[in-house]
């Protein structure tokens, strides 16, 4: 019976690589688990759902590991549509582990605001499935839901202290920019669609060449507009700091870090495999979105009295460095060198932001402030704390021997590979960038170390353990990533596409 | 080779021995005081042990190539090594800077500049410790731009944090333009890297083919070093960071900033930008050689117009650096031997007058120059101590600094061919103007501070007396810290002042050694 019914259909189920998409699977799996297991435990067992979060995460990082080991080359599911190339699985490895990390800065936190727990490792958990889903996405219709299903999770992550009105304002600001920024990238997508008949985003790679019409070039601007949006480049920012500051300190590391992370990898998938040909429209749209984000992020920066706000600029500017290659990325041979320096700075921009934000919750857990004065004479009486935050600062300021001067070394390196005037003027640009970020991270610092301790409250800070191993995982990839940058730069390196023209 | 390729541990060994020091205090207990100050002292005595030892395996004979080069992968990615090695230029400045890390440790044994926390500011001097040696044996333009950096974060934070008044203020200041050179410095970095080809970052390879690059865009390049290093130096008109540096930052901060940060920037220019571009230094060599004198006599005006006695010897160091800036600039040979001499002079002379202006605050709790007089009735020692760093830094024949100042001159007057001899003659006349300013200023600061009688707030005359009774209404606080030369000072002293007799006396210990190793870039722009 049921093989008649079979042989009459003329839909035959897809083959499906179970290995390839075994991370996928153990996140959803853990989703299901998380969300039925909080029916049913008591409240004081409810730290038993952080702790499933973070096995969940680091038991899909085994197949990353796996795949990443294995001699198969690239998986490519639904013709095409799904693919487990390098690239996706180094991204893969980065948003897992970024993800764990945030799992153990969120779990103190978490526990302590009496906020709904179950909820919140759904919520986490579903919207790192979407960044899974997003570094194998080769479709637009599959980049599509990938991105809202990491955005909408996040939206209510931003809100979740529910009688904050900050908390409120955080999370409709983030609501209503992001669907607007869903429907401009929308209304692109369909006009690419229109174009090449087809939502596969190599056959738009064959579609978007040559000559293009008028109806091809606002495609592509309406595309790269939408994903602006979601990597909060200047002008299209203006979400990110109300929201950073609103959001709960770990749901703001998240949002600064992964699901930025995802905004660019969803960014380069398009730019590379779908429209490499329209080169001459994006090229220049992200050069003026890359020296804007970065002028601008680190400008209004320098004015935040408020350390998640000042940060939300910095990772604001932070983004503009991410930008910054991706403006010569067709030019000569740079666009391996793009992709690679892309990759590398989001793996150090990873280590070192959530570190920072590992510190923020730890100094706050004892002086119940955001401000950048309260951290006024850390150093003095937590020298453990005040010396790793100094470190964090330093890399994020790009200064060596620490992570993030990698990262800005290959975004430079990247620039100037293109060899164009464009590029050198842009690189000049990135230098004076560089420098003035250091007037905010070197004010933190200067509190830290050279200001007296406000009300003299110099009584220790307590670090919570999963804080503490949160620290010390970042710190330590902070300094590896810095002092062997190779590390970073052999992942930047192997993690390219299996069909584009960086690959 | 063979010779050569063994020992190449040494460098490594001498370069990071340092943080294994820095490690070990990590774990010793903030409130253990004296243990840190002897764990950081041994640490660096045993790093300047690696650096004697070093020295002894050093082949003098063959002084003008690299020895002791050690090579292995680093950052494959983007084909830069961990390459070091070291010749008749580096060994010098890398011995330097230990000897100076030493003597500036035993200083701080009774001279923790106030806020204390010893373990922090020992940490963070071996650190730069580490960073300077680092710099001046990098065979790898990104090597040498890490350990170049790596000195910023604890400079920034030895004056920020143990520094005067206004610490905040200069250590920001001191950032900033370091910073602003450094980055544009590594675009030119990179841009000279994927103009060679993008073969490789090492320094042999690009100084061999930098050459073929085109004028034009050798320029633009230099133009970024230009600003990397000139800032360093640091050359008219990016000075301006250093009296507040200088004078904000603690004797040690001071001291080592004078004796070998700033010579980062000219060895930078005698090691990168000069053999790297040789087309680009002939074009910029006339305008290098302007703002040198113009550092020369900007500098001597300055020190005239000081009150402050350390804010002094900061300017003094930017005339200094412009005589260093002026030999590099001729091109030759005998310029550049000048100047590397004038780096190592400088870098003993200038950091024994901050190590006394430090001493001389210690005792005063001022370093007006106004309020200052006497010292030698009051302190005898510490006055002619002063009196001979002065003189050694006026450039008296016999001592260091007049190896460095004269030559420079000299070397003014016939600098490399295709450069206009008019031009440089007119600079060496108007730096001789400038010696006769240094007199001017560095004998006038020690009449002031030394002649005469104590000032009455002080103690008046009374030399051995350490009792203010007499002077009621004075501040006794101040008048009871006035004594002579303490042991530890003499300790770290006496080596700096037997080097600058040394080295005035038999200079050639010195020029034998640089000579070859200089004479082998001069080829490389064709002099």
């Amino acid at each position: 019976m049921l093989s008649t019914l079979f042989a009459a259909a003329d839909w035959v189920s897809p083959a499906v690589d179970y290995h390839a998409i075994a991370p996928e699977i153990i996140v959803a799996v853990g989703i299901c688990v998380v969300l039925l297991a909080d029916l049913f435990i008591a409240d004081r067992s409810k730290w038993l759902l952080s702790t499933v979060a973070g096995f969940t995460l680091l038991g899909a990082f085994i197949p990353v590991l796996t795949l990443g080991l294995s001699d198969e080359g690239t998986r490519s599911l639904f013709d095409g549509r799904y693919v487990i190339d390098d690239f996706s699985i180094v991204l893969k490895g980065l948003f897992l582990l970024s993800a764990y990390v945030i799992v153990l800065l969120s779990t103190t936190h978490i526990e302590e605001g009496d906020y709904y727990q179950g909820e919140y490792w759904v919520l986490m958990l579903s919207s790192i499935l979407g960044m899974l889903m997003m570094t194998s996405s080769r479709d637009l219709v599959s980049i599509f839901v990938a991105l809202e299903f990491l955005s909408i999770p996040a939206y209510m992550l931003a809100a979740w202290r529910k009688r904050d009105a900050k908390s409120n304002e955080a999370g409709v600001k983030y609501f209503l920019l992001g669907v607007f920024a869903s429907a401009v990238l929308l209304y692109g997508m369909s006009l690419l669609y229109g174009v090449a008949n087809s939502t596969l985003l190599s056959d738009l790679a064959s579609e978007m060449s040559g000559q293009l019409t008028s109806i091809r070039v606002l495609a592509v601007v309406f595309v790269v507009v939408g994903f602006a949006f979601k990597v909060s480049a200047v002008p299209f920012h203006t979400w990110a700091p109300d929201t950073y500051e609103g959001a709960p300190t770990p749901v703001t590391a998240f949002l600064s870090v992964a699901s930025k992370a995802a905004g660019f990898v969803a960014l380069v998938t398009v730019l590379y495999v779908a429209v490499p040909g329209a080169s001459d429209v994006w090229q220049p749209l992200i050069w003026v979105l890359a020296a804007l984000t970065m002028t601008v992020g680190n400008v209004m920066a320098l004015r935040q009295t408020n350390i998640v706000r000042m940060l939300a600029y910095s990772s604001i500017a932070q983004g503009g460095f991410i930008l910054m290659p991706l403006a010569v990325a067709a030019e000569g041979n740079s666009s391996a060198a793009v992709l690679r320096s892309v990759v590398t700075y989001l793996i150090v921009y990873a280590a070192t932001n959530l570190g920072m934000f590992g510190i923020i919750l730890a100094v706050s857990r004892k002086t119940r402030s955001g401000e950048v004065a309260s951290f006024g004479g850390l150093f003095s009486y937590a020298p453990g704390i005040g010396a790793l935050a100094t470190i964090f600062l330093a890399s994020l300021a790009g200064i060596p021997p620490l992570g993030g001067w990698i990262g800005k070394f290959s975004a430079f390196q990247a620039v100037l590979e293109a060899g164009t005037t464009w590029g050198y003027v842009l690189a000049v640009i990135g230098a004076v960038n560089s420098v003035i970020a250091f007037g905010y991270y070197g004010n933190v610092m200067r509190e830290m170390w050279m200001r007296p301790v406000p009300n003299g409250d110099t009584s220790a800070i307590a670090t919570p353990a999963p804080i503490k191993l949160a620290l010390g995982i970042t710190g330590l990839a902070t300094l590896a990533l810095g002092i062997l940058p190779g590390v970073a730069l052999h992942f930047g390196d192997i993690a390219v596409f299996s069909s584009a023209f960086g690959g | 080779m063979d010779i050569l390729r063994d020992h190449n541990w040494v460098l490594s060994v001498g370069t990071f021995l340092p943080l294994a020091g820095v490690l070990v205090m990590l774990f010793i207990p903030k409130a253990e005081e004296q243990l840190q100050k002897a764990v950081a002292l041994i640490t660096a005595l045993a790093t300047l042990g690696v650096g004697v030892y070093t020295l002894t395996l050093f082949n003098y004979d063959r002084a003008g190539e690299m020895q002791f080069v050690a090579q292995t992968n680093w950052i494959s990615v983007i084909k830069s090594t961990y390459y070091i090695g070291l010749d008749g230029i580096s060994l010098p400045l890398y011995i330097l800077s230990m000897v100076i890390t030493v003597l500036v440790m035993i200083y701080s044994w009774d001279h923790i500049p106030s806020p204390g926390n010893p373990k922090a500011f020992l940490i963070l001097m071996l650190v730069l410790q580490t960073g300077m040696a680092g710099t001046f044996i990098s065979q790898d333009l990104i090597l040498f731009f890490v350990f170049f950096e790596l000195v910023l974060l604890p400079m920034y934070f030895m004056i920020g944090v143990w520094g005067g008044e206004n610490r905040q203020y200069a250590s920001l200041k001191f950032f900033l333009y370091t910073m602003f050179g450094s980055a544009l410095m590594l675009v030119a970095f990179l841009a000279l890297f994927f103009k060679t080809g993008a073969e490789s970052f090492a320094i042999p390879y690009l100084v061999e083919n930098g050459g073929a690059i085109a004028k034009n865009t050798q320029v633009w390049i230099f133009a970024g070093m230009f600003i990397g290093f000139a800032v360093k130096v640091p050359m008219f008109p990016f000075h301006t960071w250093l009296p507040d540096a200088h004078t904000q930052a603690p004797t040690q901060g001071s001291v080592i900033l004078a004796a070998v940060l700033l010579k980062l920037g000219t060895y930078g220019f005698i090691r990168i930008a000069i053999p790297m571009l040789p087309d680009a230094a002939r074009e910029w060599a006339p305008y290098i050689g302007l703002l040198a004198v113009i550092g020369i006599i900007y500098g001597a005006l300055g020190c005239l117009a000081q009150t402050d006695m350390k804010r002094l010897i900061a300017f003094s160091s930017v005339a200094h650096m412009g005589f260093v800036m002026l030999g590099i600039s001729t091109l030759t040979s005998f310029g550049m031997n000048a100047a590397v001499f004038g780096m190592v002079a400088h870098g003993l002379i200038t950091g024994m007058l901050f190590f006394v202006a430090g001493s001389v605050k210690d005792r005063y709790h001022t370093l007006e120059i106004a309020r200052l007089g006497g010292l030698l009735k009051q302190v005898p020692h510490l006055a002619w101590i002063l009196g001979f760093c002065v003189m050694a830094s006026l450039g008296l024949p016999g001592l260091a600094g007049f190896w460095g100042e004269f030559p420079a001159i000299l070397s003014a007057y016939s600098p490399l061919s295709g450069l206009s001899e008019v031009t440089f003659r007119v600079y060496m006349v108007i730096a001789a103007m400038g010696t006769v300013l240094a007199a001017a200023y560095l004998l006038w600061l020690f009449q002031r501070i030394a002649f005469g009688e104590p000032k009455p707030e002080f103690g008046g005359h009374t030399s051995d007396s350490h009792d203010g009774h007499d002077h009621a209404g004075h501040d006794d606080a101040h008048h009871s810290d006035i004594h002579d030369v303490t042991v530890y000072e003499w300790v770290a002293w006496t080596p700096l002042l037997i080097a600058i007799v040394l080295f005035g006396v038999m200079p050639n210990l010195l020029f034998k050694l640089i000579d070859p190793a200089v004479a082998a870039i001069v080829t490389q722009i064709g002099g």
